[in-house]
């Protein structure tokens, strides 16, 4: 089975950049690392990945305590202890007891399937390099029972990251790199679309302008994200909010917000918005 | 010639190594990049950098190697003579020499022959959907009938006017700052305790059941020493109104510090430009929230990494002379750099950040600079951007 070149998918809007390093990460048979903000759809273009090119997915999510030999196997050793002490099983077959993780999932599987490796930099520093021979070579050994396991076929691997760490230099060479840009207002609006396709133009308008204009304010301890853009038209069109209120007030602020703090940055704002008031300060030479 | 390519992308700061750039030439040899030069600008970079904070030192080798390139059949011609020639001169560490032994170079010079002598008027010679600019195929921005949706812009530009617009400048590590850089950052600050040292309190789970088995089932605790990170940090921070401009900067950095869960312990203290007798727990720096200057050198170790945030940037007096200080009701009887080398000598580690870039620090250029460099002096100074942060951090974690 011949994997295609990826076009994208009527649910997810890829730009031109961001299609083609897909398709350099396919072609050259390389993981492709996604980097953004949370919400750019970085998960999602895995998703959008598999269903263009009619592959399955296996999503592997990575966690604080996520260890490198989770995503090949585990040798389930409580189980046979339990079994040899209270069950019936012969026990002297260690492969029943080796379960597959979702790398070693991917490498067994008949067809080329999509592997998702969910929010890498959640791991310990050492997780990405832990797995480079893997990657690299696409296949691994299991020392319990003498078997390799080897890739049927080399899955598309799709690596998102955060950038809560930096990841390790030889993990990053091994890579195809793409930063996926918060969207521009163009590129939200035909996001906004493809979730909800019935929406006032107006109300989309007003909406966006409240939304870019939040993200620009300083001192916010998490911006909003497309994500939690999707959620409050939504919300401001299920709760019949007027249109001109939008803008003004900013209502329901708290689907688009997270933390507290961030509510007393925008509501003071607003209010001297309102008032007019520019506030002076004195500086005297020194400070 | 096209290997110096590659040297003017470590000469802007481009992190690029030898693997990645036999990468790009793989990529070259499987007709990635003929369809256009903006194919090529997209391909080579999706290859050759890493961080999006090294696009914008990207943008500029590209212009100042591409400026008089036309079209990508040059950059291939130029790519197989590399390989063809020069490969010995390129100066390469011996590792970086046996990775050659990866790559098939006869392999991969034949494949860019041929990629070379099937090109046709056009330079369609490789798969054409890179740099395409999504204009023959799907119209851009759009909705297609087959159901594909295309976002952005299109790419029929030129690659080079499309380097000139440097448009990820303001994603340099060296200019910009968040609070998640700095929080990035912050992380490498950290200090684990050692494995050799300590008590084994902590139940090492899969030693217990892998030695409980192989005791067929007799149970056998395994027991382990935790690893923690030690650090401890105290941030004092200068809240005075000549630092109203670097406001944002320094909210961002303390949002951070504030937000670090690693450290084992965390102290805020506030001043007003230079501190005496007391410090503040609250950055109005009022006599309400005053500590002692004493006190809190007692009860800090000298183990506290150290961080002082503030622009250094006084009247002399403020530092030199008894009664200095600029509020009226602080009286010290001390001048400040007394207190300023009471602390540092207190601390085994101390940095200063400072907001003020760091070109205004040269004393014989700016009268301002003139208290910067006393306080540089007794304190290691670095400038309050990531970069800068960085090298605080480094310095912060040697040992003594
Ligand atoms: N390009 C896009 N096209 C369609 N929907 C998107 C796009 N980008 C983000 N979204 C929406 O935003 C939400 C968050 O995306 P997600 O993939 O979870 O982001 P990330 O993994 O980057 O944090 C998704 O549920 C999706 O609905
Ligand atoms: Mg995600």
């Amino acid at each position: 089975m011949e994997v295609q070149e990826f076009k994208g998918t009527a649910n997810y809007i890829v730009s031109e950049d961001l299609r083609n390093s897909v398709n350099v990460s396919i072609t050259l048979g390389r993981p492709l690392l996604i980097k953004g903000e949370p919400g750019t759809g970085k998960t999602m273009l895995a998703r959008s990945i598999a269903e263009g090119l009619g592959l399955k997915l296996i999503i592997w999510n990575i966690k604080s305590t996520t260890k490198a030999q989770d995503g090949l196997y585990v040798y389930d050793t409580v189980q046979r202890l339990y079994d040899s002490q209270f069950g019936d099983h012969d026990v002297s077959d260690i492969s029943q007891y080796i379960k597959m993780g979702k790398l070693g999932e991917a490498f067994l599987s008949d067809n080329p399937v999509v592997l998702l490796i969910d929010e890498i930099d959640k791991a310990d520093l050492e997780f990405p390099n832990d797995l480079l021979w893997e990657l690299d070579m696409m296949s691994f050994y299991i020392p319990e029972t003498g078997v390799t396991v080897t890739a049927k076929h080399r899955p598309i691997v799709i690596i998102t990251s955060n950038a809560e760490k930096e990841l390790p230099d030889a993990f990053l060479r091994r890579c195809i790199f793409h930063y996926i840009n918060f969207p521009e207002p163009e590129m939200m609006v035909n996001i906004i679309n493809v979730h909800h396709p019935h929406l006032e133009d107006k109300l989309i308008h007003e909406a966006m302008e409240a939304f870019y204009w939040i993200r620009t304010l300083n001192g916010l301890q998490k911006k909003p994200s497309t994500s939690e853009l999707l959620d409050w038209v939504q919300a401001l069109t299920v709760g019949g909010v007027s249109l001109d209120k939008i803008r003004r007030e900013i209502p329901l602020l708290g689907v688009l917000l997270k933390k507290n703090q961030d509510f007393d940055v925008i509501l003071s704002r607003l209010r001297t918005q309102s008032t007019n008031k520019t506030k002076t300060r004195s500086h005297s030479l020194w400070g | 010639m096209f290997v110096n390519f590659f040297y003017e992308l470590k000469r802007t700061g481009v992190p690029v190594s030898l693997t990645e750039w036999m990468t790009l030439m793989e990529a070259l040899s499987k007709g990635l990049a003929f369809s256009s030069l903006s194919g090529f600008y997209h391909v080579a970079r999706a290859v050759l950098v890493k961080s999006e904070t090294h696009f914008d030192s990207y943008d500029i080798a590209f212009q100042n190697y591409f400026k008089g390139i036309e079209t990508p059949v040059d950059v291939v011609e130029q790519a197989l003579e590399w390989l063809k020639n020069e490969i010995p001169p390129l100066m390469i560490s011996p590792e970086e020499r046996k990775m050659f032994q990866d790559w098939d170079l006869d392999k991969l010079r034949r494949e860019l022959e041929e990629r070379l002598k099937n090109q046709d008027g056009e330079h369609h010679g490789g798969s054409n959907w890179i740099g395409t600019g999504g204009t023959s195929r799907f119209g851009h921005g759009g909705y297609n009938p087959a159901g594909v949706r295309i976002g952005g812009q299109s790419l029929n530009r030129s690659a080079v006017k499309v380097a000139a617009e440097r448009r990820y400048r303001g994603y340099r590590s060296d200019e910009t700052l968040g609070v998640r850089q700095f929080e990035v950052a912050l992380r490498k600050l950290r200090q684990l305790t050692s494995r050799d040292e300590g008590l084994k309190d902590e139940l090492d789970l899969d030693g217990t059941i892998d030695a409980t088995c192989k005791n067929a089932g007799r149970l056998e605790l395994v027991w382990d020493r935790s690893r923690k990170n030690n650090m401890k940090v105290v941030l004092m921070m200068d809240s005075g109104g000549s630092m109203d401009p670097y406001i944002d900067l320094c909210s961002q950095l303390f949002t951070a510090v504030n937000r670090s869960t690693h450290f084992k312990d965390l102290k805020f203290y506030f001043f007003h430009n230079c501190f005496y007798d007391d410090l503040y727990l609250h950055p109005s720096c009022t006599s309400r929230s005053a500590i002692k200057t004493y006190d809190v050198l007692h009860n800090l170790n000298p183990e506290y990494r150290l961080i002082i945030v503030g622009d250094a940037s006084m009247a002399p007096s403020e530092l030199t002379m008894v009664g200095g200080a600029i509020d009226w009701d602080v009286m010290n009887n001390e001048p400040g750099l007394v207190w300023l080398e009471r602390v540092v000598k207190h601390f085994k580690h101390a940095v200063w950040l400072n907001p003020v870039p760091s070109q205004w620090w040269d004393v014989h250029r700016y009268y301002g600079a003139y208290t910067i460099n006393l306080v540089r002096k007794l304190f290691p100074m670095f400038e309050l951007t990531l970069d800068g942060l960085e090298l605080a951090i480094k310095r912060l974690k040697v040992k003594f």
